[in-house]
């Protein structure tokens, strides 16, 4: 027990005095409180991997670590999508996912957006179009906004969350996202 | 090797190790196959290929590892056949590889399970993609029916149906268990929901990109996975990778190893109840993807390699930054470690559950991580070193108790001797160019690139088309081996303990799918 207190002493806290604060993190704390001003502590969020390699499952894992610390934003990945207001969708969607992800976000409750995550989610990437995938997640659902990147930043993520709240009821078109800036 | 019943022809095969191609016959093709087992070689894969177009026959495939080489069993199903000798009955591994190659070519092994493993419905039972007269772009309507799960019957017994879709941030797939109460009487995988048709996608793409697409088969593995792919083409194409550029893909592949071993171990405390697991480890593991930003303009390293070499070549400024953080990661590490060994609510969870045992694991071909923490003593980078490991000379990390505890254990080895090799990789980096130029490739040639990535090893056979560009080529991950191992693992153990086990093993599923 002791020697687990000394490590989270010596750790101390990583979210707050990000460790390279001029060049990146610097938007991300602006970010941080511009999510929590506009989400309050409410918004849930579910995850499908409609057939992603799992690279943008990686960095989604990234989110939730103590520098991009997502929940203490207010923001939380939830096990149902019933208790979800945003579907996170990644990967080009697989044949073999299509009824999986379409039964999903049937599952949850109105009101709802989806955010297509990756490049594979929103313009197909490397994978194209074929006997076993879909292509882009806007062919299968509605998609409200998208984050590009393969695989995006973590901090790219925290944007494309951001950038949803803008779509106050959810929109027919998808618009994009900058990767990375 | 020396034996005589793999005279027929006997090719050498272009691959990073040592390979060898023979040409059989029907009989041979089983008689080699059990030869070569009872030599202590193991089926590493099975392929497929429609060469109708320029032969008029379908050929299949077998990859075999031996402890020194890779021997692959090629036989071409004469006279519009389209059935071969099952090696099931060798290789328990060759069911589910036999279904799904089925599904994509329409070849079947003569014996075996016949029900489809990749196919749900997505396509048409009577169209098999991979056959070059199914258009590269074509789909399908969804014509599901419900799958023939194995039925487990007795007093009290019930299914729970978990999946595709996990409460968590995970890779889809199905587990179907059969419990009574809280115990585990038999679990039964479905896996495929990630096949995404890359296998097809690879079909007349330009040698040159393909690595790309390599590198996208499993997302945590992209290093090895694009690595076998160059390995495979600079193997066809004779181009020697400078010493240089080898030691700079095997740094990237061991801090691929690192970082995924500190992301399984911060998961694995998460879910014995040491929350203070994961946040220490996924720090530790943001520091070192950040590095990689630094260093090779990515956090993963999706785009690092190409044929002939890396992107970008490492100043001086950075091997020192990494150095530090070598010295940084073996302190916290070693820390950390003593931290889970001497908690005793977290070694109470990890310590026998999900047990595979030694003879389980020989019997059903384990390899890889899993194979090493039950006894299994393989690690293609000791017993096929390719440039550099012939030099870099990893230690061999072997557990033999099986449970989550060994393999938490082998990942604590293993993150300590790949930050060993990078101190050494970094410090002795040679001089030279970090990318060389490719020569087209002639057409017709099939190469191998094995690789053993932190899972295990991943294979790249590939087949060069005219016009330098990609006739065929065939993904293995090591997942494929060992996913019907946690069927194994789980019985006895109790529901709340499969995300546990399951994490212990950690397996694709994009890896496998593909």
């Amino acid at each position: 027990m002791f020697s687990i207190l000394a490590r989270i002493r010596r750790t101390g806290i990583l979210s707050e005095p990000l460790p390279t604060p001029e060049a990146r993190d610097a938007p991300l704390e602006k970010l941080q409180r511009d999510l929590q001003s506009v989400f309050g502590r409410a918004l849930r969020i579910r995850h499908v991997d409609a057939g992603s390699c799992n690279g943008c499952e990686l960095e989604i894992h990234a989110l939730s670590n103590p520098y991009y610390n997502l929940e203490g934003s207010g923001i939380a990945f939830v096990a149902s999508p019933r208790h979800a207001d945003v579907l996170l969708v990644t990967g080009p969607v697989s044949v073999n996912m299509e009824e999986a992800l379409k039964r999903t976000y049937e599952a949850m409750p109105d009101p709802k957006w989806v955010l297509a995550v990756g490049d594979c989610s929103t313009c197909t990437g490397v994978f194209g179009v074929n006997y076993a995938t879909r292509g882009r997640v806007a062919d299968v659902i509605p998609v409200d906004a998208v984050v590009n990147g393969c695989p995006p930043t973590p901090l790219a993520l925290l944007r494309g969350l951001l950038q949803i709240t803008g779509h106050a009821p959810p929109k027919a078109s998808p618009s994009a996202v900058p990767a990375d800036s | 090797m020396t034996d005589d019943s793999l005279k027929p022809e006997d090719l050498r095969l272009p691959a990073n190790v040592t390979a060898r191609r023979v040409v059989v016959d029907a009989a041979q093709w089983r008689a080699c196959a059990q030869r070569l087992h009872d030599q202590g070689a193991g089926l590493l894969t099975l392929w497929g290929t429609d060469d109708r177009d320029r032969d008029g026959v379908f050929r299949v495939f077998a990859a075999l590892l031996l402890p020194d080489q890779v021997v692959v069993l090629e036989h071409a199903l004469a006279g519009g056949h389209t059935v071969y000798p099952a090696l099931g009955h060798l290789f328990p591994v060759a069911d589910r590889l036999q279904r799904a190659l089925y599904d994509l070519l329409g070849l079947r092994a003569d014996a075996g399970d016949g029900r489809p493993w990749l196919r749900h419905g997505g396509w048409p039972e009577n169209i098999f993609p991979l056959r070059r007269d199914v258009g590269a772009t074509q789909s399908y309507a969804i014509h599901a029916k419900p799958y023939p799960f194995v039925p487990v019957s007795g007093d009290g017994v019930h299914e729970i149906a978990v999946g595709p879709v996990h409460a968590g941030t995970i890779e889809p797939g199905h587990f179907r268990f059969s419990v009574v109460g809280e115990k585990v009487l038999r679990l039964e995988e479905r896996l495929g929901y990630a096949h995404k048709g890359i296998a097809k996608r690879f079909d007349r793409l330009p040698l040159q990109e393909g690595h790309r697409l390599a590198a996208r088969l499993c997302g945590d593995s992209t290093v090895a996975f694009s690595w076998a792919y160059c390995a495979a083409l600079e193997a066809i194409t004779e181009t020697e990778l400078p010493r240089r550029a080898a030691a700079l893909r095997a740094l990237a592949l061991e801090r691929e190893r690192i970082a995924n071993h500190l992301g399984d171990l911060g998961g694995l405390g998460n879910d014995a109840g040491l929350a203070f697991g994961l946040v220490q480890f996924s720090s530790l593991k943001e520091q070192l993807v950040r590095l990689n930003q630094d260093a090779f303009g990515q956090r993963y390293l999706f785009d690092y390699l190409l044929p002939g070499g890396v992107v970008i070549d490492l100043g001086a400024r950075m091997i020192r930054s990494m150095l530090d953080e070598v010295a940084m990661l073996e302190q916290a590490v070693s820390s950390l470690r003593a931290i889970f060994d001497d908690h005793a609510g977290v070694q109470d969870r990890f310590r026998d559950a999900g047990r595979l045992s030694p003879e389980l694991a020989r019997a059903h071909g384990a390899i890889g991580l899993v194979g090493r923490a039950s006894g299994i003593a393989r690690d293609a980078r000791i017993d096929l070193p390719w440039p550099p490991y012939d030099v870099l000379q990893p230690r061999r990390v072997l557990r033999s108790e099986g449970d989550v505890a060994a393999r938490v254990q082998v990942r604590f080895d293993e993150i300590m001797d790949s930050l060993r090799l990078c101190q050494s990789l970094l410090q002795t980096l040679p001089e030279g160019p970090g990318l060389v130029p490719v020569p087209a490739a002639p057409p017709g040639r099939l190469g191998l690139g094995l690789i053993e990535g932190w899972r295990g090893p991943v294979l790249i056979a590939l087949e060069t088309a005219p016009d330098n560009r990609v006739r065929h080529c065939h993904a293995h991950d090591s997942s494929w081996q060992n996913w019907p191992l946690i069927e194994h693992a789980m019985i006895g153990n109790i529901v709340p303990d499969f995300p546990l086990i399951n994490k212990s093993f950690n397996l694709a599923y994009s890896g496998h799918d593909g």
